[in-house]
């Protein structure tokens, strides 16, 4: 049985806000029975653009992270719902726009905040995968055919070949701790997830500073190296990916042409820039 | 299968398809591509092939149409200010403050027409001027450059001027180095793409975000392609006080120079270029002019002071060391520069604007212009489309038959005969200066010509002798608050008793509209007919089609009815002119759908397409050139190669050549001049734009320090990242859904400025907080995003906000709109041109709900 799923490249994303307009333009002041009423003209959109500042110099990082419902494979939001939540055989969940008209405590069931409340209609809403467009013959989701970047793939593939491309690609799903299995996968999650350490190396002769380039930089943490990275031409480096807790860590500098430097760091944040 | 028909439109953020059902727009998309629709080219680069996506890609504006289409904005109906009467008292120091009453078109019409014939009988020609705007909606038929000239000429008005707002830099300062007046001094765009991936080494974006700019018009074709260059490894540079969206994607090296001080910047690496060696020698001995004098300034033998990294520092914020790191690989890796998304850029439309594009191009002087891999442009231009295949551009003119003010004479009239018609009036008003014009009753302003480099010293003055001063203004749009520098300054001009008549045409209630005595509510596109060539600038962006993926012709259907009582404008224009006899010689008798006719039979579509099925599909897309051999060569190859000029643009006319035609450049020498030979001549002792490209700091920039005590925040006034200016802000959009475009505080959306939040903390402001930006112009009300992106002392907000609206509040006058413009310097950048530059320096606080009580 082939079901949808949806992969969603986080450092692919320019936060053009293309998929969100889309999203917009789908559902303000139309009406799909079955598959989603009416939005109004102010709504909360249904694909939120989350952002990531990491950093705070020039070694900085901004990453965007598309986020929608995930048409859990076990919804939270069905809990309880009476029927008003339809997990569908393709994958695809639906908030029935019949059933769960007035159903507000709908929204605080998702853990990952992807229900809108549509006051309006008295509608809990979730981004419905295009199912409707879907069912009368598109081959992708508006989200995908109007991202200029190419930051979504939908895929229709049975669940084992999901598991495997997830574990060949490095796929991972937003907060597996919340569990719900969600269809909704991303690449290059560390972005929004993950520490990192940068750096710029300069040497001083004769007065004059210049950048360092080709000077080797370790990082240990328990003495143990975790990562290696070489100053480009303007003698920055970065370590990227490391978790996200604070951390104590030791660089060591080294370049044939200098004595070896060794520095403590911290990733008390996201991102943490070190002068040498 | 769901019911819909599906129509097509284009707009200035790329063509869609509009599905229509029971007369209601139901979505908007992309244009996908079908197996009918010409194949894609393929550059072929380092082993590997890259053909674009089958799509027209599209900008976020294009995607938050619909939403305009239904605004509670439009005007639907014709709307006189309710205390203003034709025949009695006007009460014109009420504008902007009064309500409107709705009036019948008959009426409205009338008022307009009498108010035409009785400034003709009672001041004489002149005494009224129309001003649009520099954009509008898309259409070769509708356009601001097609019917409204049309109607205006046969009437005899007072132009009100442009002035080359995207270019300042490159007009008044650049295109002496090198001509390319046509251009207004940028460089052409052809095979830059190709260039670039097969041959550069590394990617110099200068003042450039063309993920947010998209160049111009040009969707979110050149994403695609920017992915293919950091897919083959090679390394870009970002070169920007914020930390943009081109950067963020593209990764490699953040250099944030303070706003405006980047000629000193430019200066110190070309000073490591001098001290090192590292310049093309050889093509600054054959291929340029001047340099030995510009070589001596660097090294200080002038003026005593080497323009060394060290020098650089304390001014830009740029440490000395990444300097030299930059100098030194540039000058060792075969470099592509990108000053603003493709040309343009911020950076020149401040006050060391000129300085800086000066400095672009002489950079590439340095480093050998046009051999392969060094170029300008990189991925956002230059894409190898056949540029045979005619269609005129909007710029080309259109229906107007205006020979003098549109590209028409060089395009599109020839192949369209149509009624010609002429402007009698030769008095003008510089565009920046209107209000002075009104206010003071007399201005100054220089010339937007792009015939000649000399056209621009030409001064010329308002009120002309045998003409009337203004008396009636036809507002066309209503941007000028968002978009104009210092804009508060247009408050007092509508209020000015001489202006006796103000009319209106626009679609939404907003901006300017609400200064007008009559209101004529003008439909969107998709309520008329039009036809237009995606992205096909033409007149001085000819070719700017370069830069998409697949050329793209459009019909603009019409695909739902008039909403309200609201007409097209063309229709406007012909009840007027029904109502002064003229209204058979505007239209020759044609219905809009007609000119498209005329439009498409005047191009080489008939050879390809029938109407019948260009008019179903919607869409053509010109087959790119058949063969390799057959794409244009790298833009400047031929001058570095020194053989005649191969590249297929009008420009410049062969009456600019000093020697022998396409030989060499428009300059006197025919060379790059490291110091204009035109600037010599003209203005030989200019303190603002001397002939020798010296750093002259911003005259409202840190080193001005009694303001900088008062307002220590430079502000970069950028362009909108989701709106198209004005067009798409505001309006109950879609667009204010997203946070970084406008934030709700209250329930009112208001206007987004970044700050450091270092700059934030020492002055109380949280995420999201209301704040008061202002200066001794005037001030604002906006939400503030705090991010790194922007280096400390700089506030970044986009310029164009379409909402103003001012409230007294206990801190005086506000405007919670969103105007950045009304805090900006409406000083030129330099005397003796008309250059808009819109440095400034501002302060922030936090804001006080408290703070709302009027006193
Ligand atoms: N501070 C600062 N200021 C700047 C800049 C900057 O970088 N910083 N950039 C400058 C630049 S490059 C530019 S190009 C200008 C742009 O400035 P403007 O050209 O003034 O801005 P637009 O928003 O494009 O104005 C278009 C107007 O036309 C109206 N319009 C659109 N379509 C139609 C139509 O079909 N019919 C009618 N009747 N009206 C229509 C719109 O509603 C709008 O009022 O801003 C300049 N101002
Ligand atoms: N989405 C969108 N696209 C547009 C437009 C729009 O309004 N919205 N407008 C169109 C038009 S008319 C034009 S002219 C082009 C304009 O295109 P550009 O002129 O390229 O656009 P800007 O945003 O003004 O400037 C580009 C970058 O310059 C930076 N900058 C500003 N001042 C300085 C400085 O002093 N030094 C340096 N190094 N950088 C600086 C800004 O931070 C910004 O990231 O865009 C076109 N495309
Ligand atoms: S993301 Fe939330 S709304 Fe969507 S299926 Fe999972 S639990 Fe339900
Ligand atoms: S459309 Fe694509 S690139 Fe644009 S915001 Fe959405 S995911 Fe990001
Ligand atoms: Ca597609
Ligand atoms: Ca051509
Ligand atoms: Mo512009």
């Amino acid at each position: 049985m082939k079901k949808w799923n949806l992969i969603v490249d986080v450092a692919q994303c320019n936060n053009c806000a293309n998929c969100t307009l889309a999203a917009l333009d789908e559902h303000v002041g139309n009406d799909f029975p079955g598959y989603a009423g009416p939005q109004a003209k102010d709504a909360q959109p249904l694909i939120e653009i989350r952002r990531h500042v990491r950093g705070a110099d020039e070694h900085m990082d901004m990453a965007y992270m598309p986020a929608m419902c995930n048409h859990c494979d076990q919804p939270h939001c069905a809990e309880g719902a009476e029927g008003a939540v339809v997990k569908r055989a393709d994958g695809i969940v639906l908030i029935d726009p019949f059933k769960a008209k007035g159903r507000r405590d709908l929204v605080d069931k998702c853990p990952h905040g992807a229900i809108q409340w549509n006051e309006e209609q008295q509608l809990p809403q979730i981004w419905i995968f295009d199912a409707h467009l879907l069912d009368a013959g598109w081959t992708e989701p508006r989200c995908q055919q109007a991202c200029p970047s190419g930051a979504y793939r939908a895929l229709k593939v049975s669940d084992e070949d999901m598991r495997a491309l997830a574990r060949d690609e490095g796929l991972q799903v937003s907060r597996p701790e919340l569990g719900g299995a969600p269809r909704v996968y991303y690449k290059n999650l560390h972005r929004m997830n993950r520490r990192y350490v940068a750096g710029s190396v300069v040497k001083r002769e004769d007065g004059t500073l210049d950048c360092l380039q080709g000077c080797h930089v370790t990082l240990l943490r328990d003495g143990t190296p975790v990562a290696q990275a070489t100053t480009d031409w303007f003698g920055d480096f970065k370590v990227d990916a490391l978790p996200d807790e604070p951390l104590s860590y030791t660089l060591v500098f080294e370049h044939p042409g200098f004595e070896t430097v060794r520095m403590a760091v911290r990733t008390d944040a996201a991102g943490n820039s070190v002068e040498v | 299968a769901d019911g819909t028909t599906r129509h097509t439109t284009n707009t200035n953020g790329g063509p869609l398809f509009v599905y229509v059902k029971d007369g209601r727009i139901v979505r908007t998309t992309p244009i996908d591509l079908d197996a009918d629709d010409a194949a894609s080219w393929t550059i072929r680069a380092r082993g590997r092939s890259f053909t674009p996506r089958r799509q027209a890609t599209v900008s976020a504006h294009a995607l938050s149409l619909k939403s305009l289409v239904y605004s509670e904005r439009r005007l639907l109906y014709p709307m006189k200010r309710v205390d203003f009467d034709v025949h009695g008292e006007r009460n014109i120091a009420n504008r902007g403050i009064s309500e409107y009453v709705r009036i019948s078109w008959d009426e409205a019409l009338d008022i307009v027409s009498g108010e035409i014939k009785r400034m003709k009988r009672q001041y004489g020609p002149g005494a009224m001027a129309i001003y649009q705007s520099s954009h509008h909606s898309w259409g070769n038929v509708g356009y601001y450059l097609s019917s409204l000239p049309r109607f205006g000429n046969l009437i005899g008005f007072t132009r009100v001027h442009p002035n080359p707002d995207s270019w300042e830099g490159w007009y008044w300062g650049a295109m002496h180095h090198f001509g390319n007046s046509l251009r207004v001094g940028l460089p052409g765009p052809y095979g830059i793409a190709e260039d670039c991936l097969q041959h550069a080494e590394l990617v110099v974006y200068w003042s450039s975000d063309p993920e947010k700019t998209a160049g111009a018009y040009a969707g979110s074709e050149g994403t695609e392609r920017r992915l293919w260059s950091k897919d083959l490894g090679i390394p870009s540079v970002h070169i920007d006080p914020v930390f943009n969206a081109t950067a963020q994607l593209m990764g490699g090296k953040w250099i944030a120079p303070r706003p405006a001080t980047d000629p000193a910047l430019a200066q110190a690496i070309m000073y490591v270029w001098v001290d090192e060696g590292l310049y093309d020698k050889e093509y600054v001995r054959t291929r340029t002019t001047g340099f030995d004098q510009w070589r001596d300034h660097l090294l200080g033998k002038d003026d005593g002071i080497p323009k060394t990294p060290e020098w650089q520092e304390p001014e830009t914020g740029v440490p000395a060391a990444t300097v030299r790191a930059l100098a030194r690989l540039w000058a060792t890796r075969k470099t592509h520069l990108v000053p603003g998304g493709a040309g343009l850029g911020g950076a020149g439309r401040n006050a060391t604007g000129a300085q800086w594009a000066r400095a672009m191009i002489m950079m590439m002087a340095m480093q050998g212009w046009g051999k392969p891999g060094i170029n300008l442009g990189a991925m956002q231009f230059g894409t190898p489309l056949d540029f045979s295949f005619y269609f005129p551009g909007y710029a080309d003119g259109g229906i107007s038959g205006e020979l003098n003010w549109t590209a028409s004479a060089l395009h599109n009239y020839v192949r369209m005969p149509h009624v010609l018609t002429a402007n009698p009036v030769k008095q003008m008003v510089p565009r920046q200066r209107f209000p002075e014009a009104i206010v003071n009753g007399h201005c100054e302003g220089h010339l937007w010509d792009g015939m000649t480099l000399e056209a621009q010293f030409a001064p010329y003055t308002y009120p002309m002798p045998g003409y009337s001063r203004i008396h009636m203004l036809y507002r066309y749009g209503g941007s000028s608050f968002g978009t104009i520098a210092r804009s508060g300054r247009f408050v007092e001009a509508y209020r000015h008793p001489s202006l006796e008549f103000v009319v209106n045409q626009s679609i939404w209630f907003e901006g300017e509209a609400k200064f007008a005595d009559v209101i004529l509510p003008a439909c969107t596109q998709l309520e008329r007919w039009d036809i237009g060539e995606w992205a096909g600038a033409g007149g001085y962006a000819h070719d700017a089609q370069a830069q998409l993926n697949h050329r793209m012709l459009v019909m603009q259907h019409k695909c739902i009815e008039p909403l309200g009582e609201s007409k097209s404008d063309y229709q406007i224009f012909l009840e007027i002119l029904n109502r002064m006899g003229l209204g058979a010689v505007f239209s020759e008798g044609c219905s809009e759908l007609d000119w498209c006719k005329r439009v498409f039979d005047s191009s080489d579509l008939p050879k390809h397409i029938s109407w019948k099925k260009f008019l179903e599909k919607g869409y053509y897309v010109v087959p790119p050139a058949a063969s390799e051999a057959l794409r244009e060569p790298p833009y400047f190859r031929w001058y570095a190669e020194g053989r005649k000029k191969d590249a297929p643009e009008p420009s410049p006319l062969p009456s600019q050549y000093a020697e022998e035609f396409g030989e060499g450049l428009q300059t006197p020498s025919g060379k790059i001049e490291f110091v204009p030979t035109t600037l010599q001549r003209h203005c030989p002792d200019s303190e603002e734009r001397p002939p020798l490209n010296r750093y002259i700091p911003s005259w409202e920039g840190l080193q001005t320090k009694e303001l900088v005590a008062r307002f220590p925040l430079q502000m970069v006034s950028s362009h909108s990242r989701y709106s198209f200016h004005t067009h798409h802000d505001g309006k109950d959009g879609f667009l204010n859904a997203l946070a970084e475009h406008r934030v709700r505080v209250d329930g009112y959306p208001y206007w987004i400025i970044n700050l450091n939040p270092d700059d934030a903390r020492r002055r109380g402001i949280g995420q999201h907080d209301l704040v008061r930006l202002y200066n001794d112009r005037g001030a604002v009300l906006c939400v503030a995003d705090l991010l790194p992106t922007v280096r400390p002392g700089v506030i970044k907000g986009y310029e164009s906000s379409a909402e103003v609206d001012f409230i007294q509040t206990a801190k005086g006058m506000v405007d919670r709109g969103g105007c950045l413009n009304l805090l900006t310097s409406d000083r030129r950048m330099m005397k003796g041109t008309e250059a808009m530059a819109t440095s400034c320096l501002v302060e922030v606080e936090r804001w006080d709900v408290a703070d709302f009580a009027a006193v």
